[in-house]
């Protein structure tokens, strides 16, 4: 393996729309997801099932299985007593079942297997739990959120300050001073979490073999290895198909030590854990919610002296994660003083996680909308007070922007929605029955790439190349940008590049987050690529490969990477009944060179329409009283429907960021989530003159006399 | 769920039998809730009695003695009744309670007489971890002091907060249709406003049926009222999602002024809620804002909230507005 | 109790034994093999299971297979038996899709509501019941919205569906 400094590509299959490589399998079905794999498991699975705790707070003081065990099916129930050891149980949220300790509400504390899946689920209603109960807490206030982490996800600061901001807003002439909030949210990938595993031995040496749904198959043996006192090379997990992600299977979680551990005492049988839709809402991950306290000062025509930032949120103690909420604060607009903090309650909860772009989704909620009612407060055009306050250099590093290109998707929106008719003051647009109103809202996210990639490009008889990297498709399009990002570095068609992916057996790959994958993967098969085109030439004798990994453009370091959007909402409000509507929802993008128009337009449309739904809908409510959520299913908890989604529209500036890959591409999956739900309130305010700072935003809020 | 027997009886009067003869026994419809509750552990029955194959699916017009309507038999699947010429024609506001009600899906499976048996979306109800009187009568109401929003506003009691889930039964109760019972003593009529109950210390039981008791159809009577009529459900998703609160409502204008009108209310009580208070009020008044806002507020006089759905009260009042005045200038 | 049934599966008869608490979404995946219904949720609340039921869509999840003895089952598989149908070719040339694990139950989902709409079922959103039923937007989101994508493919879902409209 050698490292390689990347040149950047000549593209020809990239930024075409070439077709999903693997559409006909998705449309057809015959795409295996985790737990439809029959072929290649060893022989008839055994049904697995968890026995979750129904106390928050407390220790298990006896699992009582013998009803389970006589119920036909029911072949073994295991309890902390009987678990497999772990060697190393730091992972709080994966070290399952070995103590009576229990954490959260929801916890596995038991795991029933049987000869079908209708018996072990009522092998695990049978088991008899009896617990010794400590009070709890697992609510967030304000004033329980006091505890300081060392640092924010994932490895930011917690808190930074810069000038003085208490002396700035003093001296403003414009104040804006709020609270806003965001909601528990569930990410509610279509496919539930689910685990195939099973162990055997190889050379007197046990293995442990996995189809996992994850968002990335060497991030699950990483986790996995040392808890289980194992080699790397003696797991391997497969994820050939994932239905979404959205980041709750960006690390595993407690399931999938749960399949490992069950299947370690099943003789080599194999165990298949299906987690159930309302067992996501305790064992999967989850945003928190967020109490954002904003104080923006400015002069009287907009422009900002002072940008601060104070976040309450929570996490558990069970394991810590910290949301990044202020970290697009520290980079987003001008301003000489500025202060973000971070605190959390640390709660006896289940363990929250990844939800697409944490931190900045929640933040630049809250942000945009103090910008929303600053421009209010100066009587300046939102996208003027969003000029006036545009930084020469990235305000956090003081380094200059690769392509800072916020201004240009603001204009670009404004001319394509029609933004110059609109009317400055607040309710005054209705059309029968409903509010007319719209708004805007920025957007950004930080370019990232995962170190630890590799890429294997081997020549094949017939002049066709197989390339090899571990990574994940998980709906994103990988499998078919990653074809045509071979191709283009190979100098071939895409129908010659012989992609595999999802496999730990093939050259290690970073997780599919961060909007980092395109990036991290793609330079790797680049830097494989060409470096197998200096080693062998164009015409390569079948047989021989290279592996490589890409090494950073050393102009890299002295940049700040982020890509910038613009987001327009148009709403109506029921004035009747409060109803919310969203005909038009428009997003521009700056993100470097799209690699594929299709499936890059399909990443952005569908991060505007979670943010749509996190705008209107999304809410998991959790009852402090029990310490769980008690909106557990599809039912309860509302993502955006079809009926939900009008008229939405996503499209990117031209240009390429070829410093950061050589592809030029910068990452699309989180943009288009952040700053969409604050257009969509921003625009409800817009029409209705009501100005609301939490979101969801429901017809509750917006009930008032309707007048006749 | 636990094991099961099951039973495709041949006829009503067998499945009835089969119901008496066990009394962990249930009937078994479309299945669109049983099913679900069955996973959940919210009921266990030990034998499944399979009616869905009983030949009680057809609709027909009748007239006996209490004048012309509609016989719907039990097994008539939502998305077939809501597509009849007649209910589309004759009772609007039917069609578009059962049009508003789940998805495409599922009213292909769910049958008439179990969308009126469907039960409370009450998240605790279906938690069987959490406290829950209906569930397990003398446990306790989580939802009193918890979740809240979608919470009944009107006619609750200390056992239960619940709401009933149904949109068909709200269009229903506003008609004065009737269904129509098979028991062990033979066959009775009850009007649907009768089914359901208020939960007062028994939230356990939903209706006023015998446990045996099959309901093999519903008649809706023909009136003129009717045919001026409509549904109105308001919720936090444009579609698939239960009420906030829905009204079903018809008018009979004559010269301007309400001769007769049906307001039911459906996401504000424990069973269709219809507003007779309201409909009393209005007879012989012009349909204006104001008026209607005060006779909604004559029937609201003793709802009873707290923070999470106070709103219901104004929501509910809006909406019965709003709706009045869509049907006096002809919408439907 | 355990019951013998059979179903007709893409048009192949099927014999098998089934639990009594089995559902159909659970016969066809853990029985028969048949995994392109998806399970998303289990209780009616996602629509991923979509299957036509006798020419008709309903959700696999919320039927007891004992109850379905001798229906007939067609898949999104069972769909593509001489190539693509009209409405997955639809799905792969407007990008109606990414994660793909909803999608088997959206094509069915859409097979069925286009038969629906031929047959003039009105729906939430028709002005005119009594009219005859014109396919416009609205009415393709409504009816649809029993299908949930998480995704966020809608967009690409219409144009996908009104492109087998049309066809």
């Amino acid at each position: 393996m050698t490292a390689h400094r990347t040149r950047p590509l000549r593209v020809r299959s990239v930024g075409t729309a070439l077709g999903r490589v693997d559409g006909t399998e998705k449309v057809t079905g015959r795409a295996t997801y985790a737990a439809d794999h029959a072929d290649g498991v060893p022989g008839d699975v055994l049904h697995l099932w968890l026995v979750q705790s129904t106390i928050a707070k407390g220790r298990v003081v006896e699992v009582r299985p013998e009803h389970a065990l006589s119920h036909p099916g029911v072949v073994d129930v295991i309890d902390h007593t009987s678990a497999p050891r772990l060697v190393d149980t730091e992972n709080g949220e994966l070290a399952i079942l070995q103590d009576a300790a229990v954490g959260f509400r929801g916890q596995i504390i038991a795991l029933v297997l049987a000869e079908t899946a209708e018996a072990a689920r009522e092998g695990a209603a049978l088991v008899e739990v009896s617990y010794e109960a400590a009070a709890h807490e697992a609510e967030l206030r304000e004033d329980n959120a006091t505890y300081r982490p060392d640092s924010v996800n994932p490895d930011l600061e917690t808190d930074t300050f810069q000038g003085d901001v208490d002396a700035a807003l003093r001296e403003a002439d414009v104040v804006v001073e709020q609270t806003y909030r965001t909601a528990y949210e569930h990410n509610n990938p279509l496919e539930p979490h689910a685990t195939i595993a099973w162990w055997g031995e190889v050379d007197g040496r046990a293995t442990l073999s996995m189809f996992d749904s994850t968002q990335g198959v060497h991030g699950v043996v990483a986790s996995l290895v040392p808890m289980l006192g194992v080699e790397p090379d003696q797991i391997r997990v497969r994820a050939p198909y994932v239905g979404g992600g959205f980041g709750s299977k960006g690390e595993p979680h407690a399931h999938v030590m749960a399949a490992a551990l069950a299947a370690r005492t099943t003789n080599g049988r194999p165990v298949r854990l299906a987690v159930t839709r309302q067992q996501m809402f305790s064992l999967t991950g989850y945003r928190t919610a967020t109490i954002s306290r904003f104080r923006l000062g400015a002069r009287s025509d907009g422009t900002l002296t002072a940008i601060a930032h104070d976040v309450l949120e929570q996490s558990s103690v069970v394991r810590e994660f910290a949301e990044q909420t202020a970290s697009p604060t520290r980079m987003m607009y001008a301003a000489p003083n500025r202060r973000t903090t971070h605190r959390l309650a640390r709660l006896d909860v289940a363990v929250p996680s990844w939800m697409r772009a944490p931190g900045e989704m929640p933040g630049m909620f809250a942000h945009e909308v103090a910008m929303d009612e600053l421009a209010v407060a100066c009587g300046v055009d939102p996208i003027v007070l969003r000029e006036r306050n545009e930084p020469d250099l990235d305000p956090e590093t003081g380094k200059p922007f690769n392509n800072r290109r916020l201004l240009d998707c603001l204009h670009r929106g404004a001319e394509r929605f029609g933004w110059d008719a609109r009317p400055r003051e607040a309710r005054t647009q209705t059309d029968g029955d409903w509010w007319v109103g719209t708004g805007v809202a920025a957007a950004t996210y930080p370019a990232m790439k995962t170190p630890g990639n590799l890429a294997r490009v081997r020549s094949l008889e017939g002049g066709g190349y197989a390339v090899a990297i571990g990574c994940v498709d998980i709906g994103t399009g990988a499998r078919t940008v990653l074809t045509q990002i071979a191709a283009d570095a190979l100098g071939v068609e895409a129908d010659a590049v012989d992609l595999s992916i999802a496999d730990t057996r093939l050259p290690s790959a970073s997780v599919a987050g961060g909007s980092s994958g395109t990036s991290s993967w793609g330079s790797a098969i680049v830097a494989a690529a060409q470096l197998f085109r200096d080693d062998h030439g164009a015409s390569p004798d079948p047989g021989v490969e290279t592996t490589a990994s890409a090494e950073d453009d050393p102009a890299a370091e002295s940049h700040a990477f982020h890509s910038f959007g613009a987001v327009f909402a148009e709403t109506r409000v029921h004035r009747w009944t409060g109803e919310i509507r969203v005909p038009r929802l428009l997003g521009v993008y700056s993100v470097g060179r799209v690699i594929n128009p299709v499936t890059a337009r399909s990443q952005f449309l569908g991060g505007l329409v979670m943010g749509l739904s996190a705008g209107l809908f999304e809410e998991s409510y959790r009852d402090s009283r029990f310490g769980h959520v008690v909106t557990q299913d599809l039912a309860s908890y509302h993502v955006a429907s079809h009926a939900d989604v009008l008229d939405v529209d996503a499209e990117w500036l031209e240009e390429a960021d070829e410093i950061f890959t050589p592809m030029g591409s910068r990452g699309v999956g989180e943009i288009g989530i952040v700053g969409t739900a604050a257009a969509v309130a921003n625009a409800t305010y817009h029409a209705t003159g009501i100005r609301r700072r939490s979101i969801p935003l429901t017809p509750d809020q917006f009930l008032d006399d309707p007048g006749t | 769920m636990r094991a099961l027997d099951y039973l495709r009886p041949e006829s009503p009067a067998a499945a009835v039998a089969a119901l008496v003869s066990n009394p962990n026994a249930k009937y078994l419809g479309g299945g669109t809730n049983l099913v679900d509750h069955l996973k959940l552990g919210i009921v266990s029955p030990d034998e499944l009695v399979d009616i869905s194959r009983l030949p009680l699916d057809d609709i027909q017009e009748y007239d006996d003695g209490g004048g012309p309507g509609l016989r719907v038999g039990a097994n008539v699947r939502n998305s077939d009744l809501a597509a009849h010429p007649v209910v589309r024609s004759s009772f609007p506001l039917v069609a578009r309670a059962l049009l508003s009600g789940a998805s495409g899906q599922i009213r292909n499976q769910a049958t008439t007489a179990g969308n009126l048996l469907q039960r409370t979306r009450c998240v605790y109800f279906q938690d069987a971890t959490t406290p829950c009187n209906k569930r397990v009568p003398g446990s306790g109401c989580s939802a009193r002091e918890g979740y809240g929003r979608y919470n009944a506003i009107l006619g609750a009691s200390d056992a239960c907060v619940a709401t009933h889930p149904s949109d068909l039964a709200v269009a229903l109760a506003a008609l004065d249709a009737t269904v129509v019972l098979l028991g062990p003593d033979g066959e009775r009529r009850l009007p649907l406003a009768e089914l359901h109950r208020l939960p007062g210390d028994l939230p356990n039981l939903d209706t006023t049926l015998g446990r045996s008791e099959l309901i093999t159809g519903i008649e809706i009577p023909f009136s003129p009222v009717a045919a001026l009529s409509t549904y109105r459900k308001v919720r936090d998703r444009a579609s698939y999602a239960f009420a906030l609160v829905s009204v079903a409502a018809a008018v009979h204008l004559e010269h301007g002024a309400v001769r007769d009108v049906r307001i039911a209310w459906g996401g504000v009580a424990h069973k269709p809620w219809r507003a007779e208070r309201a409909e009393r009020a209005l007879v012989g008044q012009q349909l204006e804002p104001d008026v209607i806002g005060a006779a909604v507020e004559e029937e609201l006089e003793n709802a009873a909230s707290g923070d999470e759905n106070a709103y219901k009260v104004t929501l509910v009042r809006n909406t019965t507005v709003h709706t009045l005045l869509q049907l006096a200038e002809g919408h439907r | 109790m355990d019951s013998q049934i059979t179903l007709s599966v893409n048009g192949t008869s099927r014999s098998l034994t089934v639990d009594s608490r089995t559902t159909l979404l659970d016969a066809l995946r853990e029985r028969l093999g048949v995994t392109e219904v998806k399970k998303g949720c289990d209780h009616g609340q996602c629509g991923s299971c979509t299957v036509l039921l006798d020419g008709r869509r309903e959700l696999a999840c919320l039927a007891l297979a004992v109850a379905r003895d001798g229906v007939e089952v067609v898949t999104a598989d069972g769909l593509a038996h001489d190539g693509l149908h009209a409405v997955q070719q639809a799905f792969l040339d407007h990008d109606g899709y990414q994660c793909g694990y909803c999608t088997p139950g959206q094509v069915c989902s859409a097979v069925g509501m286009l038969e629906e709409v031929k047959d003039g079922h009105p729906s939430h959103v028709t002005t005119d019941l009594e009219a005859d039923v014109e396919l416009t937007d609205d009415e393709v989101r409504e009816r649809m919205s029993g299908n949930l994508c998480r995704c966020g493919a809608y967009a690409g879902i219409l144009a996908a569906v009104r492109q087998a409209a049309g066809a």
